[in-house]
């Protein structure tokens, strides 16, 4: 008896909650560490980029208005799922870097961890972040962070999973929506984390995943005057100066690249870096 | 006489003990600047106050170093509780000197002594008291236990708060354990030079505060410094653009104040007494030269023609003249060409078919004026609605329902504050929710206190002054 073909799968981008081609119709080839062919990838063009912008732009109004308590739930639900998908990933990760099933394996649960220690974070930051302040006359002033919009993030270029994870989920949890650039060497994770990410109750647009090239792509969302925030983190082997002073005209918000294993280490600075601090003074009548 | 007019009651200058020449604070005292020195003049009457000297590049570099010197060898290893007792000093030394500050500020600005004794100078001192405090307690800051300063900060001011603008920079950096070199505005050196000397009386260390005068130049050889850790800007959104591309691919912490074009919006249901004077607070206050003034009215058009009246009788009862009596309500425009600004925007709004409605004041022979003027049928495209003026110039609008009043308010690439005018506190607080602006002001403007967050969303720039959030601007971490 022969042995079984396999069913391999087309890994296509991720945009506005549905799986698409480049409209550009490129691809490119995905190897492992080995030079062995893995899958071809969509090679997003600017277009898609800016159909991705309009995706996180339009879905804004509707995650940024659910409630810290839904957010925090639907982040857990991404953990959730994940976790029910872990082999996958294990054996994903392995074949794109060439990691140890025991390496991807650890890859996998940290990501999986980040996840749940970001979905704790949605209804808590805000008191950590804002707060009442004791102004000088009849006055209730308090001051909340809001979310700043849409995110466009490069990730992390040395890691399949952990990287943008790490990028993506901080940027959700005050209620942003994000267009991230995969890495371009092993971009196969990314849009499997968009399958999770679909199956896992987040609003179609909240998450908008490009596999392609960052040089080609990050001018394109670095001007983009809908993008509020970018995030450097894996850009570190770009123009990424170019690209800070791209954003500079609209006073876009920029985190720069961080290098080596540790880069976008779970913290709250990098809940609150893509958040703007409201203030509210509401008078108080006197009784 | 009319109840309007009143007899002349001038703030004495006598308190005032200014010399003709000023040159730059640096290390502790002042020292001729290598520039071309400028005069400052009475934007009242055009005369001359003072020749201020300018910092050449050379000046700036050795004003940085001072400020390295002082971080390396005094500020960063002295203790939170002592730099916490020099500012308390500097707070005490103010109030002490209050008078004679506010009279500097009024005369080099413009700006009404009223303004400048009851707002401008008690917001310094309560700056500094605030701060103060804060200096042995960063643990609690934010970014845990034992945070860092940055260093030297560069930080260069505008001129439409002179000195306030000068604490709300200073005070926090130098409790957050950095060094200053601080740009007062080309137009408004002298409340900062008078400050120097208050520096001196508090017997800080010498280089934890240099102040350099001079132009945009002088700015930009701040800003471009590569031994300044940190750039806090407050000005014009063109000018913070270009720091921003300047700052690009440097480790500068970078902290944006830009401009505004605040929606104040009026629902019919508004206390309307209170709310015709918050709108002309709202606008007039400092000549309208308040990056976040609430130069758009938005009101809900049932009662259009009622508040467009009721403003135009209480703008009839607003006296523009001399800044230093204590009557003025509306002071001088700062500087010829912030006139000229004001006049060529007004001018286009004419053009552009907005209806122009200026109060029937009379305007001094000398100096520079503008008097309180409303535009009513303003579009949304006019420029007048668009761009800041910066002058006391208030577009009109209407809306019929919330919605079209948030969308209208959304609708600028600003973000810096907004009004909003309602006796329901549920409509008040789910409209707040959804306008996009740093600072809110509800059934009151143009509030400041030191311990409450400033700051702009979107074009408006980023970061915070004010509060715990305007400490975060002058550390980072622990050292790992």
């Amino acid at each position: 008896m022969s042995k079984r073909l396999s069913v391999p799968k087309t890994y296509k981008l991720f945009v506005g909650g549905a799986f698409l081609r480049s409209e550009s119709g490129r691809t490119y080839e995905v190897v492992s560490r080995k030079g062995e062919f893995l899958a071809n990838a969509a090679l997003a063009s600017r277009k898609d980029a800016r159909d991705a912008v309009k995706a996180a732009a339009g879905a804004v109004k509707g995650w940024s208005g659910a409630t810290a308590y839904n957010r925090g739930q639907v982040l857990y639900r991404v953990a959730e799922v994940l976790e029910g998908r872990r082999a996958q990933f294990i054996d994903e990760i392995s074949r794109q870097t060439g990691a140890s099933a025991t390496a991807a394996a650890a890859e996998v649960d940290e990501a999986i961890d980040r996840w749940v220690w970001y979905a704790g974070w949605c209804d808590k930051f805000a008191q950590v972040s804002g707060g009442a302040n004791p102004v000088a006359g009849p006055y209730f002033d308090i001051s909340v962070p809001e979310p700043t919009g849409v995110v466009a993030v490069v990730a992390p270029q040395d890691t399949a999973l952990l990287g943008i994870v790490s990028a993506i989920a901080p940027a959700l949890v005050a209620g942003n929506t994000v267009v991230v650039i995969a890495s371009q060497p092993h971009p196969l994770s990314a849009i499997s984390l968009a399958e999770v990410l679909a199956t896992s109750d987040l609003p179609a647009g909240v998450v908008n995943v490009l596999t392609g090239s960052p040089a080609e792509l990050a001018p394109w969302l670095a001007s983009h005057p809908d993008v509020h925030a970018l995030d450097l983190v894996g850009a570190g082997d770009l123009d990424w100066i170019d690209l800070q002073i791209a954003a500079a005209e609209t006073l876009t918000r920029v985190l720069p690249p961080e290098q080596g294993p540790d880069a976008a280490a779970p913290s709250l600075q990098r809940i609150t870096a893509f958040t703007e601090i409201k203030t509210v003074w509401h008078t108080k009548s006197l009784v | 006489m009319s109840f309007l007019e009143y007899a002349p009651a001038p703030e004495s200058r006598s308190v005032l003990h200014l010399r003709d020449e000023y040159g730059l604070f640096i290390d502790g005292e002042f020292r001729p600047g290598s520039g071309e020195s400028f005069a400052t003049i009475s934007p009242a009457d055009e005369s001359h106050i003072a020749t201020v000297a300018a910092a050449s590049d050379a000046d700036v570099d050795a004003a940085v170093a001072a400020a390295r010197r002082a971080y390396d060898r005094t500020w960063s290893r002295m203790s939170g509780r002592d730099r916490g007792k020099y500012l308390f000093r500097i707070a005490r030394l103010v109030q002490e000197r209050a008078r004679e500050l506010a009279v500097a500020e009024s005369l080099d600005n413009g700006k009404p002594i009223k303004e400048s004794r009851d707002v401008d100078v008690p917001l310094v001192a309560a700056w500094f008291f605030y701060y103060a405090g804060w200096a042995d307690k960063l643990d609690h800051a934010g970014y845990g236990a034992n945070p860092r300063a940055l260093g030297v900060a560069g930080q260069v001011i505008p001129w439409n708060f002179p000195l306030l603008m000068l604490a709300w920079k200073v005070a926090p950096a130098l409790a957050a354990g950095n060094t200053v070199v601080i740009k007062p505005a080309e137009t408004t050196p002298l409340s900062a030079l008078v400050f120097a000397e208050i520096l001196q009386q508090a017997d800080l260390p010498p280089g934890v505060v240099n102040i350099v005068t001079g132009a945009g130049a002088t700015g930009a050889a701040i800003v471009r410094h590569p031994d300044v850790d940190k750039v806090a800007f407050t000005g014009s959104t063109g000018v913070g653009r270009e720091i921003a591309k300047a700052v690009a691919g440097t480790p500068k912490k970078l902290t944006l104040e830009l401009g505004g074009k605040a929606a104040n919006i009026v629902f019919e249901d508004a206390p309307i007494d209170q709310a015709i004077e918050g709108i002309v607070n709202g606008i007039f206050f400092n000549q309208g030269h308040v990056c976040c003034a609430g130069s758009r009215l938005l009101v809900q058009e049932s009662i259009h023609d009622d508040v467009v009246d009721r403003l135009k009788t209480r703008l009839s009862t607003l006296r523009l003249g001399d800044p230093l009596d204590k009557n003025t309500d509306i002071g001088a425009i700062n500087s010829a060409e912030q006139l000229q600004r004001i006049r060529e925007l007004s001018r286009i709004g004419e053009d552009e078919g907005a209806e122009r409605w200026s109060a029937d004041c009379a305007i001094p022979d000398k100096g520079f004026w503008f008097p309180p003027t409303i535009f009513t049928n303003v579009q949304a495209s006019h420029r007048i609605a668009r761009d800041e003026i910066f002058g006391p110039v208030l577009s009109v609008l209407t809306f019929r329902t919330p919605a079209e009043a948030i969308e209208k308010a959304n609708n600028t690439p600003y973000g810096l504050s907004a009004g909003i005018w309602s006796d329901k506190g549920s409509r008040i607080l789910a409209v707040a929710d959804r306008l996009r602006a740093g600072v809110i002001w509800a059934n009151t403007f143009n509030r400041f206190d030191p311990s409450s967050p400033f700051g702009g969303y979107k074009e408006s720039g980023y970061g915070r002054e004010g509060g715990r959030h305007g400490l975060l601007a002058y550390l980072k971490g622990a050292a790992a």
